[in-house]
């Protein structure tokens, strides 16, 4: 079945209209001589394109824009350095399964493989990073190849599709024919959970003492949130949330111990070290959340439902393997343990709820004041959450600000939190809450940024402040390379190689967001902090930029070292919880 | 670690070669043997990959194998329910004193002279690794001047066909 004209096209009319089929109503770009075809039709587009001042920003602003709505995000570059600089936000689509289709100009198909001005074997480069790629050299296939890459993206384990398109398919002529259903034989993902497995999930639950919850991204992209909620509340199975899930169980529910891992609470990481029995939904049982792996968890049966067969046994064995989409596991095991409950099966976890309780109020989330005079950047962070409120997007770059946005900001909702989790880029706050703000313009949009990342990828502020894109930014300045310079301090004997930034003196951040039409602030001491945040708030007309010069030395607590297991966290340094003492 | 021979089939694209070499070397496994060729069905390909991996490992490079949208089917072909077979050019150095030797040493392996000159021949041999294997050891002492060795293929016992079902999803208006 397809859906033809019958009229010529040439093939950057037939692109530019199957976007608009498809349904896109953005582009993030930056045009050059490969697809600058392309650029002619999409002057005259219903498609807003976004000129962003490097690709990189293009990349994502469309991961940002793809989190924050749950459609496939868009961008597009010519070839050559404008594909190779979207290689880091590909690579960072493909590690978090973030939903964008990457459109590059290739040079003319004769000149492929001849090192022609330009020329990058982009599909090349792009094949370990992407879910799928193409390569186009005739026109009449434009249109299909368009449509088989939004469907490959945003279906299953979502993810990244490059199409890149040589410059002479993009001014040939051809008939428009765009495919209504897309048919691939070997991409047919797995959505509905086999029964039997789900029924034996219900089994375990109701004969488990220690169960957990253990919630990662799949379940935000599943958009399975609410089913989430009603299987935690039916089972009262105590939850966590990745690093990628945040938002995805509200962090006020009784029910809910914090983000497990590296960084994670004392009593999730507990939560899931002390279980016998973990129900792993859409969560890939990733380094930062095991710890060393031979150590994980010991006593704990593996439930292990993920959309992707190959995260299933990858790192740790699953003794009962799920294949499907999160929400209709969510949704077949929360009938499952009804029909239990009917029949009088009901597990019962309240020692197990009031043991974690404890942990919660032994060890709960905190941090040190500043010396005298200083300001403490979770502080910061912390009053940002609150006077933002849930209803606020966040976006973080990568380090220790990424970790206490993760922590001090309290998400109740999903699809507010955007980070990059499995590539670590640093630079993607500033473009993803930019990505974010176009996909959400009513909401209000935080980029909680540390001076390191801002200084990669701020120009994006020029795209924000001339396209009416209000973002506002936090830089949680600590003139440092924060996170690097706290292993230095832990595993390093405080030797500080390379990571003092000197970004107290240079630049100065207020005048570098005025350069770009922002509205730039400064905050130095805690009593500023609130009025500070309020001012931002009350600008709406352009984009803000807070540089909050914070002290370099708070540390990200609590931390399970890399390497070492789960059981040796420490809640500040050198202080370990006591696990004895709460008779688990 | 076990020898394990995957036969896959793909679609017979651009690059699709390039994918499944790139994911071996990326996850850590080394191919021993790859064959390629076409099929009995227009458009698709099949590949036959011999790998030496434990089966944990050999189940994760499979999954991962199978979320290449190019690939259609992977099946596991044992030496016990399949027929496995290579070839072999081998130009060893025959004057009119070993001669004779050497074409007793084909005519014991039922392999076969594709060339003579006057102190070399080249022998064809099609057969398992083992044969093959063999049948070198025998001619080594003469001198193996040249050595040229495909991959396996493999196909299975019976009646069945792996592509049987393969084609049915695979029919599409093209």
């Amino acid at each position: 079945m397809s859906e033809s004209t019958g009229a010529q096209l040439s093939g950057a009319a037939s692109l530019v209209k199957a976007l608009e089929d498809v349904g896109v109503d953005t582009v993030f770009g930056i045009p050059g001589g490969a697809i600058l075809p392309a650029y002619d039709p999409l002057f005259d587009s219903s498609v807003r394109h976004i000129l962003v001042r490097h690709e990189q920003g293009a990349g994502h602003a469309a991961e940002g824009y793809a989190m924050a709505t749950g459609r496939v995000g868009v961008c597009m570059a010519t070839s050559g350095p404008g594909a190779t600089n979207l290689v880091t936000p590909i690579a960072n689509a493909y590690m978090d399964s973030t939903p964008i289709v990457a459109i590059t100009g290739q040079v003319p198909s004769a000149a492929i493989g001849t090192d022609a001005f330009q020329e990058a074997d982009i599909r090349g480069i792009t094949m370990p990073i992407t879910k799928h790629n193409f390569l186009v050299t005739d026109p009449a296939l434009i249109p299909r190849t368009i449509a088989e890459a939004f469907h490959i993206a945003g279906t299953g384990r979502k993810g990244p599709v490059l199409v890149d398109i040589s410059k002479d398919a993009l001014q040939a002529m051809s008939v428009y024919d765009l495919p209504t259903v897309v048919d691939l034989p070997g991409y047919r993902p797995v959505m509905k959970p086999h029964t039997k497995q789900v029924r034996e999930t219900a089994r375990l639950i109701v004969e488990a003492r220690r169960p957990v919850l253990y919630v990662g991204g799949g379940v935000l992209a599943a958009g399975a949130s609410a089913d989430l909620m009603r299987l935690a509340e039916l089972t009262g199975i105590p939850v966590v949330t990745t690093l990628m899930a945040r938002g995805a169980f509200p962090d006020s529910h009784p029910l809910h111990m914090g983000m497990p891992g590296m960084h994670g609470t004392v009593a999730s990481v507990g939560a899931l070290q002390k279980s016998d029995l973990i129900l792993a939904l859409g969560a890939r049982f990733d380094d930062r959340v095991t710890g060393r792996l031979d150590t994980f968890a010991p006593d704990a049966v593996i439930v292990h439902a993920d959309i992707d067969p190959a995260e299933i046994s990858k790192n740790r064995v699953a003794d009962v393997p799920i294949v499907g989409d999160a929400r209709e596991v969510i949704v077949e095991l929360i009938a499952a343990v009804e029909a239990d409950h009917e029949s009088g099966r009901v597990g019962d976890f309240a020692a197990w709820r009031d043991t974690l309780e404890r942990m919660c109020d032994t060890y709960p989330l905190g941090f040190s004041p500043a010396p005298e005079g200083t300001l403490a950047p979770q502080y910061v962070i912390e009053r940002i959450g609150a006077i933002a409120g849930p209803e606020a997007l966040y976006a973080a770059g990568v380090g220790q600000h990424q970790m206490w946005a993760a922590q001090f900001v309290k998400y109740e909702r999903p699809g507010t939190w955007l980070n990059s989790g499995g590539l670590g880029t640093m630079g993607f706050a500033v473009p993803a809450a930019m990505g974010a703000k176009v996909g959400r313009p009513d909401a209000t949009v935080w980029a909680i940024d540390g001076d390191g990342c801002f200084q990669m990828t701020n120009q994006e502020l020029a795209t924000c402040t001339i396209n009416d894109i209000p973002i506002k930014v936090a830089i949680i300045n600590n003139s440092s390379l924060g996170m690097v310079r706290q292993w230095q301090t832990l595993f390093y004997n405080q030797r500080y190689s390379n990571t003092d930034l000197h970004s107290v003196r240079i630049p100065d951040f207020v005048a570098l967001a005025q350069a770009y039409g922002c509205e730039g602030l400064r905050c130095e001491n805690a009593d500023d902090v609130d009025a500070t945040i309020d001012k931002a708030m009350a600008i709406n007309d352009r984009p803000v930029v807070i540089d909050f010069v914070v002290h370099k030395d708070a540390m990200v607590w609590p931390m399970v070292a890399a390497g070492t297991s789960n059981d040796d966290i420490k809640y500040a340094r050198d202080m370990a919880p006591d696990w004895d003492k709460d008779e688990l | 670690m076990t020898r394990h021979t995957l036969s896959v089939l793909v679609e017979d694209q651009p690059g699709v070669l390039a994918r499944i070499a790139s994911l071996f070397s990326r996850r850590g496994f080394n191919i021993e043997s790859l064959a390629v060729g076409p099929t009995e069905h227009v458009g698709m390909s099949r590949m036959t990959i011999a790998v030496n991996v434990d089966d944990l490992p050999l189940e994760q490079v499979t999954k991962q194998l199978n979320k290449l949208v190019n690939v259609l089917k992977i099946v596991e072909l044992d030496s016990s329910t399949a027929i496995q077979r290579e070839l072999l050019l081998v130009k060893v150095k025959a004057d009119p004193q070993t001669r004779s030797q050497v074409l007793e040493a084909v005519q014991l392996f039922r392999a076969k002279v594709v060339d003579v000159s006057p102190d070399a021949v080249v022998i064809e041999a099609t057969g398992n690794a083992d044969k093959l294997e063999a049948l070198l050891r025998i001619l080594e002492p003469f001198g193996v001047k040249e050595l040229v060795q495909s991959g396996m293929v493999a196909v299975g016992r019976g009646p069945r066909s792996i592509t049987d079902r393969t084609m049915r999803v695979a029919d599409r208006p093209a």
